[in-house]
């Protein structure tokens, strides 16, 4: 007799127990039917389906994408740049408007992040990957095969923002206005 | 009261503020933490950004310009102005509400300065304010910015430092602490910026400071602002074996900065655009004013450049189609600049100065030489014999020379950034000792232009705790009243007035000059004004000097004072004689008294700051 089955007294309560609960509880009395036929014990619940994962991708907000949109038109007409039709001027002339827009948007970077390069080698250096490199930071091209320590020629040095500080903004602010319109009176 | 944790150094700048701090509870000079207090300010409509300095610009929006959230700040209601770098901005597009240049404002002395008559431009609608009420709400903005970051240390516990101009006259220094004190700021004292700027320099050195002067040097401390030219002579002394500083001369008051060479650039640009018959707006000239101050710098850093590109970009939302696009040369900038506010000139060069039209449109006093070596040589030139009674400095000098001999020089302001600026400045000014066969000078090399005023000030906290060698120097000027002499009266003439010494030169914080033995007559109940002089030169004049003449360089006069006598217990319209008493406050302010002959309690002389008219 396995030790861990309940001794006669114990037995003869759990009895008079269920004889009263088969008698009041028709979901239970169905349950013990069931187990007396030595089919499994569960409810006749719908089969459980197993639901995958949820993949973890997530939503960004896009308040400080906006945010940082408005910054590079404000200091370096960023929008108007790009929405403008370029293929009706000369190279000098969309290059005088490029000066604008990169001492403007370069300001700006500068102002609000901090980037920095992710590898400090020369690129068209050699470089060894120990193993264990973060591949989101080095992304392997070419010739992938084998296993590390990995060789290659830096093609990229990479960015990395090390730190972003954007103005914060006033309870209601409107992000999706990218530049007021302006009326001269 | 708490006791003070802090030493803050305020830079109230004509075109910037910067704020600074050391920590009062280190002992030793070499730990001293000390660092820029960030400011945060509404850098767009509704975006709040912290920023190192704060632009001295007030906006004075119209109702419908901006909703209140757009005037958040991190602390407090929105108020309805704006201050900091949002007033610069909107101010460039509307220059008719925006209030800028509020220190130079507030020591003019043709105006009232606490009428409400900024912006001068405004029309009637605008509520205007006062150069008081602007410098007040600069201060309040800092003190929020501070209280806000450090909420356990209020500003108004802390001991704060105040920079004005040396060139300050005595109502100026007292508007700037009066708008200290309507902000709450009990403990405070004023320091003069290029003092500010050597102590900076002093704490930078880290000791060896003593290493880089000897006694006998004398250091020429040459702050260029935005907004203001300030010229200090410094000379290092020796008391029982260890070496002192003390201020003995400071400069006249200059409204000529880097905001002037900016503007001469984009001038010379205009014109160069209207010969090839380019007409600019006025929003235009803004757009190429800040395009020559980016192309000034390219130039004016990298001496392989010839030219820069100056663009202005479209007002619309055309960017390509629209925009003008010209360039600055090398040479246009060594013409405009270099020798348009720095020509070599020999010493003997004084600044031109124009008679001013009799009926100016109101406005700001600007300097009407723009050359900075023709002011530093009338200077130098002034105060020749400024070291002639220091112990040490007799036989300095040489017999004949014309002008002071400066033997260290301290720079100081964002104009020096520009090294050709510097370097031309140094030039003239050893072409001067050269002629005289003195040594050339040697470069201090203080670092951060921008910041060393307020960093210096934060550190003068710490100075005056007695933890660090201190300028001494006092009152840079004497001062006069002006009293009729006794002589009979010539018809057709009117009475010849006396200079009456009532301050002598070199006046101590804290210490009050003798009462002068000449009285003069005030009328109870009934404002009476006297005319009040300076001198910056006349060192050796003690209270109850009476003078008869002077050379017109020797004495200037100042705006006038005013007593009233209050009636208590007096007949109004009697006269009663009362002795003119100066003193100087722990602040730092010049407090004038009438002192009645029983020598009961006196009445303060109030500096008129009215105005003329």
């Amino acid at each position: 007799m396995n030790d861990s089955q309940p001794g006669f007294f114990a037995r003869l309560t759990l009895a008079l127990r269920v004889f009263g609960r088969i008698l009041g509880d028709g979901a239970f009395a169905d349950g013990v039917l069931r187990l007396d036929r030595g089919e499994s014990s569960a409810p006749a619940a719908p089969p459980l389906v197993e639901s995958p994962k949820p993949a973890p991708l997530r939503e960004t907000l896009p308040e400080s994408a906006l945010q940082l949109l408005a910054l590079l038109q404000q200091e370096g007409r960023f929008v108007d740049f790009l929405e403008e039709n370029v293929t009706a001027y000369t190279d000098a002339e969309i290059g005088g408007a490029a000066r604008v827009v990169h001492e403007g948007c370069r300001k700006a970077l500068r102002d609000y992040l901090q980037i920095e390069s992710i590898r400090p080698e020369a690129e068209g250096a050699r470089l060894t990957l120990a193993a264990g490199f973060d591949p989101a930071l080095v992304r392997l091209t070419g010739n992938v095969v084998g296993q590390p320590p990995f060789t290659g020629t830096l093609m990229h040095r990479g960015w990395r923002v090390a730190q972003i500080t954007l103005p914060k903004l006033a309870e209601g602010h409107d992000v999706r206005v990218l530049a007021p319109a302006e009326v001269e009176l | 009261m708490s006791e003070a944790r802090y030493a803050v150094g305020i830079d109230l700048g004509t075109t910037h503020c910067v704020m600074a701090a050391v920590d009062l509870s280190v002992e030793e000079p070499d730990g001293l933490a000390q660092w820029t207090v960030a400011v945060p300010q509404l850098t767009a409509p509704g975006a709040v950004e912290e920023r190192p300095m704060l632009p001295s610009f007030l906006y004075l929006p119209h109702p419908d310009e901006l909703k209140p959230t757009d005037r958040t700040l991190p602390w407090g209601k929105p108020q309805p102005f704006v201050v900091g770098e949002l007033a610069r901005a909107m101010g460039s597009r509307t220059p008719i509400r925006l209030v800028a240049s509020a220190k130079s404002w507030l020591c003019h002395p043709g105006i009232d300065r606490r009428a409400a008559i900024l912006p001068v431009e405004a029309p009637d609608e605008v509520e205007r304010v006062s150069p008081l009420q602007a410098t007040i709400r600069y201060l309040e903005h800092l003190r929020a910015a501070w209280d806000q970051r450090y909420p356990d240390a209020p500003l108004i516990d802390q001991d704060v430092i105040l920079t004005v101009p040396a060139s300050f006259d005595p109502a100026a220094r007292e508007l700037t602490a009066e708008a200290a004190a309507s902000v709450g700021l009990s403990h405070l004292v004023l320091l003069e910026e290029p003092q500010a700027a050597l102590y900076h320099w002093i704490l930078a050195a880290q000791g060896e400071w003593r290493k880089q002067v000897k006694v006998g040097d004398v250091i020429l401390v040459i702050d260029l602002g935005g907004g203001t030219a300030d010229f200090s002579l410094i000379a290092v002394t020796e008391r029982d074996g260890s070496l002192e500083l003390e201020r003995v001369a400071v400069g006249d008051h200059i409204l000529l900065g880097g905001d002037n060479m900016d503007l001469a650039l984009a001038h010379a640009v205009r014109a160069k655009l209207a010969e090839q018959g380019t007409q600019l707006d006025l929003w235009q000239l803004q757009g190429i004013t800040h395009g020559c101050r980016s192309a000034k710098e390219t130039l004016l850093s990298d001496a392989q450049a010839e030219a820069a590109p100056v663009v202005v970009p479209s007002r619309g939302s055309k960017l390509i189609g629209g925009t003008l696009r010209t360039e600055l040369t090398r040479a246009e900038v060594t013409r405009n600049l270099v020798d348009g506010f720095f020509p070599a000139v020999d010493a003997a060069a004084r600044p031109a100065s124009r008679a001013r039209a009799a009926l100016t449109k109101l406005g700001l006093p600007y300097a009407q030489d723009p050359a900075m070596t023709r002011h530093l040589a009338a200077f130098l030139a002034r105060q020749v014999g400024a070291t002639r009674d220091l112990a040490g400095f007799e036989d300095r000098l040489p017999a004949g020379a014309t002008f002071l001999h400066p033997t260290a020089v301290l720079f100081n302001g964002g104009v020096f950034k520009a090294q050709p600026l510097l370097e031309r400045t140094l030039e003239v000014l050893n072409s001067w000792l050269q002629a005289e066969g003195a040594p050339p000078v040697r470069l201090l090399e203080g670092a951060d232009l921008d910041l060393a005023v307020a960093r210096g000030a934060a550190y003068y906290g710490f100075v005056r705790r007695g933890r660090g060698v201190r300028i001494r120097g006092g009152t840079a000027k004497s001062y006069y009243v002006g009293v009729e002499s006794a002589m009979p009266a010539v018809p057709g003439m009117e009475p010849p007035i006396e200079a009456l010494c009532i301050a002598p030169f070199g006046m101590e914080e804290g210490t009050q000059a003798e009462l002068p033995p000449q009285e003069v007559g005030l009328v109870i109940g009934e404002p009476v004004r006297f005319r009040f002089f300076g001198s910056s030169v006349r060192r050796t004049d003690q209270v109850g000097a009476a003078l008869e003449q002077w050379g017109a360089d020797e004495i200037e006069e100042l705006e006038e004072i005013e007593a009233t006598l209050p009636a208590e217990g007096r007949q109004v319209g009697d006269v009663v004689p009362v002795r003119l008493r100066a003193a100087v406050t722990e602040v730092g302010t010049l407090r004038l008294e009438a002192v009645p002959r029983d020598g009961s309690e006196g009445w303060k002389v109030e500096f008129d700051v009215r105005g003329e008219g």
